[in-house]
């Protein structure tokens, strides 16, 4: 099974199973020991997986609507490339929630049958992208985030969030390094550039403090789980270097934009856009997490899940 | 399938000293696992597999192939993941299991190990030199860091990476994010051609 050429090897093959990457996928997690960590609630250890799957999985999908349209073919494979990392994250760690809650569902099951309301990503990971300096805006806050999240992570009591999260951080290092680079570019650019950077940051500010708010399961999954509040100071301090590599301005807290939103935002649906103060109480300190989510998600999950609820088991 | 069983034996006594010169912990020896077709073990079979995306380079040789071991009735392979999306796993658990069952292994598993997570550094001074044949220019060494946040890096990186076809040493990244997940896209300044480079993890 040696070859001259990659072609040969193309060939070489009775099945035609690899030209169809993407179907009957095997349990990513196969062979991984499935035992939950002495003390843990498999109850709160899946829900705890669940955010951080979603996370992945649901900015995945918005990143993957940006193929075919990335100002310049390096840009859309780096894109891709971003979203296969997140897609095979939440994979995992889909996998390792269906584990842990012990009722028999898969990967499969909880990406494609699951309502909107039982989906506990942060709202950062689903808003649409006005242009490619919010998208770019956003990335820089996901990913700065989910590397300071991913890095302690990986110190977890539970081995196998802790194997998926150090597999992550290398990752995530250089999503983090992609959209730091395209900040710097676009905000020490053009004077366009750098006013569509700022409109991106300006857009996606408003959405940060929900990143760091630590929610019940987390607080009672000790060792296991995260406190995003720990995760602050290394946010703040790699956002100021961005930035100030970048020649932009932090907003100003209260500054947001979102009730002026950008074009191509106009159909955008509460919570994002909410602006009344009760509002904003109704939803909470973790709306995300709390399966409170948008419009936006509808949109994502009629695309995402379309096809798999149409044709219930299916593969090709 | 061009190569009958015949070709497929020989050609993986021909590997045996690579599957050696990795130094697979667990490889068990020939005669500890040989298999209804008698003369090649497990592990020679396995260590001849290459790579879906990378076919000059076998999975041993790429760090992914990390343990083959004779269980009580039948053969357990043990891989570790590059990427957590690299779509070529499955290909890769499918290109295994069909290699042993050629060479008579019928009852043969292939086992996801996690952690350590890979690293570049897994890839064998043989498999780097494949790679650089083919054009492809192999890792350096993986980046290491002190305790604490991981840090970011702006800028173009300080260690030079050689250009694979002229061997100029100053050459420039044009793309963080390649054909597959594992790579990036470089250009030589001197031979004015572009080359992939394995990107360390």
């Amino acid at each position: 099974m040696s070859f001259d050429d990659a072609y040969q090897a193309l060939t070489d093959h009775d099945d035609d199973a690899r030209w169809a990457y993407g179907t009957g996928f095997a349990d990513p997690l196969a062979g991984v020991p499935t035992t939950l960590p002495e003390g843990v609630d498999g109850a709160d250890l899946a829900a705890y997986c669940l955010m951080i799957a979603d996370d992945a999985l649901i900015l995945s999908h918005r990143l993957q609507q940006w193929v075919t349209r990335a100002p310049e073919l390096e840009d859309e494979m780096a894109i891709a490339n971003i979203a296969l990392d997140l897609l095979g994250q939440a994979r995992l760690l889909l996998t390792r929630a269906g584990e842990a809650e012990g009722a028999g569902r898969d990967e499969d099951d909880l990406a494609y049958l699951r309502e909107a309301a039982d989906f506990r990503h942060v709202r950062l990971a689903e808003v649409r992208d006005d242009d490619f300096g919010h998208l770019i805006a956003r990335l820089l806050v996901f990913a700065t985030w989910r590397l300071a999240l991913l890095d302690r992570l990986s110190a977890s009591r539970d081995p196998v969030l802790s194997a998926i999260a150090a597999k992550g951080v290398k990752e995530v290092t250089y999503h983090r390094e992609y959209a730091a680079g395209w900040t710097v570019r676009l905000g020490d650019g053009t004077p366009l550039s750098r006013q569509r950077m700022q409109a991106g940051l300006d857009a996606v500010w408003p959405l940060i403090d929900e990143l760091f708010e630590p929610h019940p399961i987390e607080q009672r999954l000790t060792g296991v789980a995260v406190d995003p509040a720990s995760l602050r100071p290394e946010f703040d301090a790699v956002l100021a270097q961005v930035l100030a590599a970048a020649t932009l301005d932090a907003p100003a807290p209260g500054s947001a934009t979102r009730d002026a939103p950008a074009s191509g935002s106009a159909t955008r649906d509460a919570p994002v856009s909410g602006t009344a103060t009760h509002e904003e109480a109704a939803l909470g300190k973790t709306p995300g997490r709390d399966g409170r989510h948008g419009g936006e998600l509808a949109e994502i999950l009629s695309e995402m899940q379309g096809l798999a609820r149409a044709t219930p088991g299916g593969v090709w | 399938m061009s190569a009958p069983g015949g070709e497929l034996r020989s050609a993986s006594l021909a590997m045996v000293s690579t599957a050696e010169s990795q130094g697979l912990g667990g490889v068990v020896s020939a005669a500890e696992s040989q298999g209804p077709a008698g003369v090649v073990s497990a592990a020679e079979v396995a260590a001849t597999v290459t790579d879906p995306e990378l076919p000059m380079v076998t999975l041993a040789e790429l760090g992914i192939l990390r343990e083959v071991r004779q269980t009580g009735d039948g053969v357990e392979v043990t891989i570790t993941p590059t990427y957590s999306g690299c779509p070529a796993m499955e290909a890769i658990r499918a290109d295994l299991l069909r290699a042993l069952r050629r060479a008579g292994y019928e009852n043969a598993g292939v086992r996801t190990q996690l952690a350590p997570a890979w690293t570049t550094d897994w890839i064998s001074a043989e498999g780097r030199a494949k790679l650089a044949a083919a054009g492809i220019s192999p890792p350096g060494p993986a980046p290491r860091r002190a305790a604490g946040p991981v840090p970011l890096r702006l800028g173009a990186r300080e260690e030079p990476i050689a250009c694979p076809r002229c061997g100029e040493r100053q050459t420039e990244r044009l793309a963080a994010f390649g054909a597959t997940a594992c790579r990036e896209l470089r250009r030589c300044p001197a031979c004015r051609e572009p080359f992939e480079h394995v990107k360390e993890i």
